[in-house]
């Protein structure tokens, strides 16, 4: 039988690619809310919310664990295990420190006057700071179901796709901020 | 995956693959009940979906009741369904609304999306594109547990103080937002919003699972272009889930907000009993616009996998190759693709810009040609076709049937200025059942008569199929066609009464309504034969042979019934696009899949280098 009769599949692994489906499932969530948010912010009887400072030093703690998480794939793929599990430990850290600061950006939101109960221009901040917390919550119990992989050293150059799945994800949730962030800065000035 | 290779002590044993047989001593819950094989978790769907599809035809005999013999006594209902019923012995009409609420959820949700892309889907896909099992077995199973916690809360919240959601299947706010408008927006609301969350990530679970075994796992030789047109509807329909669930989660959880937090998204301006609600500054128009962009695509959610099972048995009973093959995954895409821009369609009178009212008429209007090249491409294929009538080759037809008269009507409700008149009557009921309804349950039909050989091994009794064939085609005609009729008339939808207008035209109708009743419930009854024949031959019916249609796709090339891992030997490759059917030359009038060319040569066509 001839190879031009049956030709080979083009493949992608599987676990990744259901981890890229996962995150345009993800995305339509927060599109759909942003594009919400736009279409309430366009209407009259609105106000502009000071975004709390708070934000903006946790969207720097956010990108900072996405360089650590990154670091550790690097260091995964050189089989350096110990500053593997280091920049792993350091990119879980920052993300709780990233759900703190984001907690503390809604009690200066509150001390601002602008709460979840009331009209929608302030519930939608709630709402997308709200719904994206969630969803790093599964990021990082992802990072530390790959942090006990790294412990049982199950983990290295020759088994990648877990950390490369959680590096994908870490990144997107990362991003989604910064997305989210950069849309409500633009939106209230 | 385990592949593990055991070398046989015969030389002569050409089967020297296996995979998956060390789970075949697997424990009865591990094998029937949270089973991780695509087969089981395809029946578990269709068993469930027949479950709701009883309740949800149920209910619906009941509110035709209501409104073919609106003054007819039904106190002797009343061991079953209790004190649904007013003391004069009608059905009370709250209760009324909650019925159709229902009955939309269910047969929309629980009945077309997972019993039947569940179904079909799961079973069809690694089977159809040579495949062991799923991408991710354990995400499969978890995608169904998830539809059955759904579905249990939402079947518990039919019987709950207050009655289960009645806000219509649409739950528009602040009709749900409010418990104070009806009663069941109080806890039955609460719990269909609890169910649907759980059903859109079930939904979800499965469609991740769809799209990545049909791009990750096709077999040898699997080309998209020699994928069945099953797979393609499956695959699309996969994708508009994806992208359209995740929006009613935003949608449903602005809403869980306003109900029980007391946000204001969807709220503002609202007057109960001259009292105002501190509610501002939210619009219940967002809501709208949120439901029907997942809402659109979800009615094609609902008919694209019929219109592939539709496919795939109009070309095997014709004997015919499939007319247009690309042409129908264009216009699969183009339908797809189509369906994300015309949502605002819905909203036509909810007081949105006439410009923009117009841009969405055009945009739907186009949708008529995807469909009509599908429509064409039946008929052209059925065309001088050696056709054999089995059941599931009657079903095919009454779909494409259902789907053009259907179809029609969409022309004058997708006119923004004709809907006007239309809108919310019982000319859109009309419509949706034909063209969504009907067409997707003749899908559901059509496929269960082809592939219930594969599923269970043994054959579903024709004659009794025949029956309810007829039965159910003409009885849908009778039922949803004097609808149009009745919409034309004035009728609303999800009115409970319609003798008290004292106009004399409205009234005019009410035994035409009453017709409608009794084609309906007739209907429903007949839906008893296919249930018995069904689970009868399970146990029963006449043994299959592998390949009991002689068809071409691959899953008829596995045993009668194919254990865990679809073949015992190697998958087979494939060479060819699967309608090779009355090939000039060939001695066979079909040729599977995995046959290669070279064994064909009497047959080989040079354009076939290219399929």
């Amino acid at each position: 039988m001839s190879n031009s009769e049956s030709p080979k599949i083009l493949r992608m692994n599987p676990r990744i690619f259901i981890v890229w489906i996962f995150m345009i499932s993800i995305s339509m969530i927060f599109v759909s809310l942003i594009s919400a948010y736009i279409v309430k912010k366009g209407e009259p009887g609105g106000f502009n919310v000071d975004l709390p400072t708070m934000f903006y030093y946790s969207t720097a703690v956010v990108i900072l664990s996405s360089i650590f998480k990154q670091l550790s794939y690097f260091a995964s793929k050189k089989d350096n295990f110990k500053s593997q599990k280091i920049y792993l430990l350091l990119s879980l850290i920052t993300g709780v420190l990233f759900l703190v600061t984001q907690y503390l950006g809604w009690v200066q939101l509150v001390g601002g006057g602008v709460y979840f109960v009331g009209h929608p221009d302030g519930s939608f901040i709630y709402v997308l700071s709200g719904v994206h917390a969630f969803h790093l919550i599964s990021g990082l119990f992802f990072i530390i179901y790959v942090f006990r992989k790294a412990v049982n050293l199950d983990i290295h150059s020759k088994s990648m796709i877990f950390i490369e799945m959680s590096t994908t994800y870490w990144h997107f949730l990362g991003g989604l901020w910064l997305y989210l962030f950069i849309t409500l800065y633009f939106y209230n000035i | 995956m385990g592949v593990t290779k055991t070398i046989k002590a015969k030389p002569n044993v050409k089967i020297d693959e296996h995979h998956h047989d060390e789970h075949h001593d697997q424990s009865f819950i591990t094998k029937y009940i949270f089973s991780e094989d695509h087969k089981v978790i395809a029946k578990q769907f269709l068993i469930s979906g027949i479950f709701w599809a009883i309740i949800g035809g149920a209910l619906s005999s009941l509110f035709r009741i209501q409104l073919g013999f609106p003054d007819m006594d039904l106190t002797a209902l009343s061991p079953i369904i209790g004190n649904w019923l007013t003391p004069q012995g009608k059905i009370d009409p709250e209760v009324y609304l909650a019925l159709i609420t229902m009955h939309g959820t269910i047969m929309v949700f629980f009945v077309l999306t997972a019993g039947l892309s569940g179904t079909f889907s799961n079973f069809l896909i690694p089977l159809q594109i040579g495949a062991r099992d799923m991408a991710s077995g354990f995400l499969n199973m978890l995608s169904y547990w998830f539809f059955f916690l759904s579905s249990i809360v939402m079947f518990i919240s039919i019987f709950v103080e207050g009655g289960p959601a009645s806000g219509g299947w649409t739950i528009y706010p602040p009709l749900s937002a409010l418990p104070q408008a009806v009663s069941g927006s109080g806890m039955g609301m609460t719990l269909w919003l609890f169910s649907m969350s759980l059903f859109i990530v079930s939904a979800l679970l499965g469609s991740l699972n769809y799209i990545t075994t049909i791009i990750n796992l096709r077999t040898e030789g699997m080309t998209f272009f020699r994928m069945p047109l099953t797979i393609w509807a499956f695959f699309v329909t996969a994708i508009l889930g994806v992208l359209s669930f995740p929006v009613l989660l935003s949608a449903a959880l602005l809403l869980i907000m306003d109900r029980s937090f007391g946000t204001s998204f969807y709220l503002s301006d609202i007057y109960i009993a001259g009292e105002a609600l501190s509610n501002q500054g939210g619009s219940a128009i967002l809501f709208q616009h949120l439901f029907w962009f997942l809402g659109h695509p979800e009615v094609y959610i609902v008919i694209l996998p019929s219109l592939g099972i539709t496919s795939e048995i109009i070309a095997t009973c014709s004997r015919k190759p499939i007319f247009g093959y690309r042409a129908m995954v264009y216009s699969i895409f183009g339908i797809g693709a189509l369906s994300f821009v015309v949502w605002a369609h819905h909203m036509f009178i909810s007081g949105m810009n006439p410009f923009l009212g117009s841009v969405f008429t055009i945009l739907t209007l186009i949708i008529a040609v995807p469909s009509a090249i599908k429509a064409f491409n039946y008929i052209a294929t059925l065309w001088r076709g050696n056709i054999i009538f089995t059941p599931a080759m009657l079903f095919s037809i009454g779909l494409v049937s259902f789907f053009i008269s259907g179809g029609l009507t969409g022309l004058f409700l997708g006119n923004s200025v004709v809907d006007i008149n239309l809108h919310d009557t019982y000319f859109v009921v009309a419509h949706f059942h034909i063209v969504m309804g009907s067409a997707s349950f003749f899908g559901l039909f059509a496929g269960v008569y082809h592939w219930f050989p594969k599923m269970f091994g043994r054959m579903m009794n024709s004659t009794l199929g025949y029956i309810h064939f007829w039965v159910t085609f003409i009885g849908a005609y009778l039922v949803f066609f004097p609808l149009h009729y009745i919409g034309i008339a004035g009728y609303p939808r999800r009115y409970y009464s319609f003798t008290n207008f004292e106009t004399g035209r409205i009234e005019s109708f009410i035994d035409l309504n009453t017709f409608v009743s009794f084609a309906a419930i007739l209907t429903f009854v007949a839906q008893f034969i296919f249930l018995f024949n069904f689970f009868y031959s399970i146990y029963r019916g006449r043994r299959a042979s592998e390949n009991p249609w002689k068809s071409n796709t691959l899953e008829w090339t596995t045993p009668v019934e194919p254990g865990h891992g679809n073949w015992p030997g190697k998958i087979p490759k494939v060479t060819r696009w699967p309608y090779d059917y009355s090939k000039p030359g060939s001695k066979d009038d079909y040729i599977p899949q995995h046959i290669p060319f070279s064994s064909t040569k009497d047959s080989n066509m040079p354009e076939d280098e290219h399929r």
